[in-house]
């Protein structure tokens, strides 16, 4: 079969006058070009690298030194994202560690600790917080990590009290700040998962605080440690206390529009003082079972 | 009718880059170039008026031209280019008169793009980690470029409110990287070992210099309004900065950085700016969405922006500088613009 000859070719031009043409260059189509990255730390800090040495590391203490126990991690959903809601203890709290590492290694997803910007200011602590998993607890950043990107995400809302307060106020629970949590997880549509941890402490108990130093350094408390007996080294190190973690039941907000500029200030401060109910009922609970400090 | 736009900094590399991009845009009409000093690229129909720096000729000009539309590229946010004093007379009372003219009884304009810095939200350990247009900066400016800058805005956002018949863009650009300009971080980049704040590995955020005059240009033809960030995709740590440019980290101590960078300064090796040495320490990121959600997308990536800037940098180490030689010679341009034996509209 004979091929038809296109029209357009043969026919001829209406005019043979030349127009001359100014276009402008052909600009470079706008297409996105490749993202030549070379490292895998993420948009916060977190590198999934260290992240993995960090747990190696930190393992056999979690294992063998802490030997913590969990309850109800079955609670802690494996998708989507969740805010975690713990309360905190210890000079330096030894459990935003066990709960990253519990929940990381249990269910194989990334946990994003929230605290306070002091650690960003701080000088290779910084860094290292950063890529272990550390955010500046900053709403922003909680409702982005949260409603966006779906991830779990720790939060201490006591802050800075809950580790700052003395031994002989052991597992009796701060104010929950202003219930910024419950607020946030009500914006981003996300559960509430409360869990109440035994252990911390006695892991580093304050026997009592300095606050001219912690004023010189711009830290939120200084504290004076049991652990600092045992000489300079030992100040950094957490005394062999059991964990014992239990989750409790997820909080949801089923009857709440997310993404909302405001929420009713006096249901956020109810939820949240229901949820600090929760965990202190929770703790004073498992204190009823616990037999030793050192062996649960 | 097309276009009658005014580019404020003609001489200055945004001033230079963005004339030359209206001129490839067949609605552009008129393009005038407003500058203390003669353009140093090669235009070819922008018309160049020399003004003293604050711009006191500038409501003659508009009303004189029928001006529709300003591009304000004039903003200084390298500190180290000049005095305070001068930049303050640039930024500060050169918008303060910019604007005043654009807002003047029986004036035509009716869209304005203002080039602003990231340099306003600062950058502390207690920032959010992504700024949005509506945030404002944590701590308060200490640095005289950042002051100046919130100075400007000041003087934009009046300008917005008593004109509502005018679209302003304000765009708060990233830090820049890009093949052809030089800023503290291009310069830091280039040398053999790249200054760093020991302890601290910020992430940052850059932008590559053509998105940047391609954000400027979509805000004019879109006619944008409000404040928009620009900033690329992505958000890395200096230390991949430096591995992306092949360089070693020089760390300056964290205690006393200022006192570290006034050596270095003094010595002649690099002058780190005291807003750049804050962003050195905690980073800053920009949320870039804003402009996204307009239609804008980005060529680049921060690190291809970094990857883009290295590839110029090892090529101009093989070839030598790309100095096209152009000289702005006043006769001549007259004579290609305005004689009647000159085919115009015919690329020379």
């Amino acid at each position: 079969m004979a091929q038809p000859e296109p029209e357009a070719r043969t026919a001829a031009p209406a005019t043979t006058e030349i127009v001359p043409v100014n276009l402008p260059p052909v600009a470079a189509a706008p297409e996105p070009l490749a993202d030549p990255r070379t490292g895998d730390v993420d948009e916060w800090g977190r590198s999934e690298n260290i992240r993995s040495i960090v747990r190696r590391i930190y393992d056999p203490m979690y294992r063998h030194w802490f030997r913590a126990e969990w309850e109800g991690m079955d609670k802690i959903p494996t998708e989507g994202g969740a805010l975690l809601v713990a309360n905190h203890a210890g000079a330096i709290p030894s459990d935003a560690p066990a709960i990253m590492h519990g929940v990381e290694t249990e269910l194989g997803r990334p946990v994003y600790g929230l605290a306070d910007h002091f650690f960003k200011g701080t000088p290779v602590v910084g860094t290292l917080w950063a890529r272990a998993g550390g955010v500046v607890a900053h709403p922003d950043n909680a409702y982005r990590l949260l409603r966006h990107q779906q991830q779990l995400v720790l939060v201490f809302p006591e802050g800075s009290k809950g580790p700052a307060k003395t031994y002989n106020e052991r597992y009796r629970l701060r104010r929950f700040g202003r219930g910024g949590f419950v607020e946030i997880a009500m914006r981003a549509g996300v559960p509430i998962i409360p869990i109440a941890v035994v252990g911390a402490e006695e892991s580093m108990p304050i026997l009592f605080k300095l606050p001219s130093v912690a004023r010189a350094l711009g830290a939120p408390y200084f504290p004076i440690t049991a652990n600092m007996a045992l000489g300079p080294l030992a100040a950094a190190v957490h005394f062999p206390a059991k964990f014992k973690l239990r989750v409790l039941d997820p909080v949801s907000f089923p009857d709440v529009e997310p993404a909302q500029p405001r929420y009713s200030r006096s249901r956020i401060m109810d939820e949240s003082e229901a949820i600090r109910q929760q965990i202190q009922e929770a703790l004073f609970d498992m204190l009823r079972q616990r037999r030793s400090v050192w062996f649960g | 009718m097309g276009r009658r736009i005014l580019v404020t900094g003609l001489a200055t590399y945004w001033g230079g880059r963005l004339a030359q991009a209206l001129e490839a845009d067949p609605d552009v009409d008129v393009i005038i170039g407003l500058d203390t000093r003669r353009p140093t690229v090669a235009l070819e129909r922008t018309e160049y008026v020399r003004s003293d720096e604050n711009y006191s000729i500038l409501s003659r000009i508009v009303r004189a031209t029928g001006i529709d539309t300003i591009a304000h590229t004039f903003l200084v946010v390298d500190s180290t280019q000049m005095s305070s004093r001068t930049m303050h007379e640039i930024n500060v009372i050169g918008t303060m008169n910019l604007l005043a003219a654009a807002s003047a009884a029986g004036s035509t304009v009716r869209t304005v793009a203002v080039k602003s810095s990231a340099h306003v939200y600062g950058s502390s350990p207690k920032d959010p980690y992504w700024f949005r247009e509506t945030d404002r900066r944590v701590n308060s400016a200490r640095t005289k470029v950042e002051r100046s800058l919130l100075e400007v805005e000041g003087y934009v956002r009046d300008f917005a409110r008593d004109n509502p018949h005018v679209s302003l863009a304000l765009l708060r650009c990233s830090n820049v990287i890009g093949p052809d300009l030089a800023t503290p971080i291009t310069k830091a980049l280039t040398l053999p070992v790249v200054p760093k704040v020991a302890g601290f590995d910020p992430r940052l955020q850059l932008i590559h210099e053509d998105d940047v005059v391609a954000a400027i240009m979509f805000a004019l033809e879109h006619r944008l309004a409000g404040i928009y960030n620009v900033a690329a995709d992505g958000m890395i740590p200096w230390s991949e900065v430096c591995a992306i440019a092949g360089r070693h980290g020089l760390p300056l101590p964290p205690v006393a950085t200022a006192l570290t960078t006034e050596i270095l300064r003094r010595l002649g090796i690099i002058d780190l700016p005291p807003e750049l040495l804050q962003v050195l320490t905690y980073g800053r990121g920009l949320d870039n969405r804003r402009l996204k959600e307009a239609g804008f997308s980005y060529r680049y990536t921060t690190a291809g922006a970094v990857e883009a800037f290295m590839e110029a940098v090892r090529l101009r180490s093989t070839i030598g500088d790309r100095d096209t030689g152009y000289r702005y010679e006043d006769d001549v341009e007259q004579f290609f613009r305005h004689s009647p034996s000159v085919n115009r509209g015919v690329r020379p």
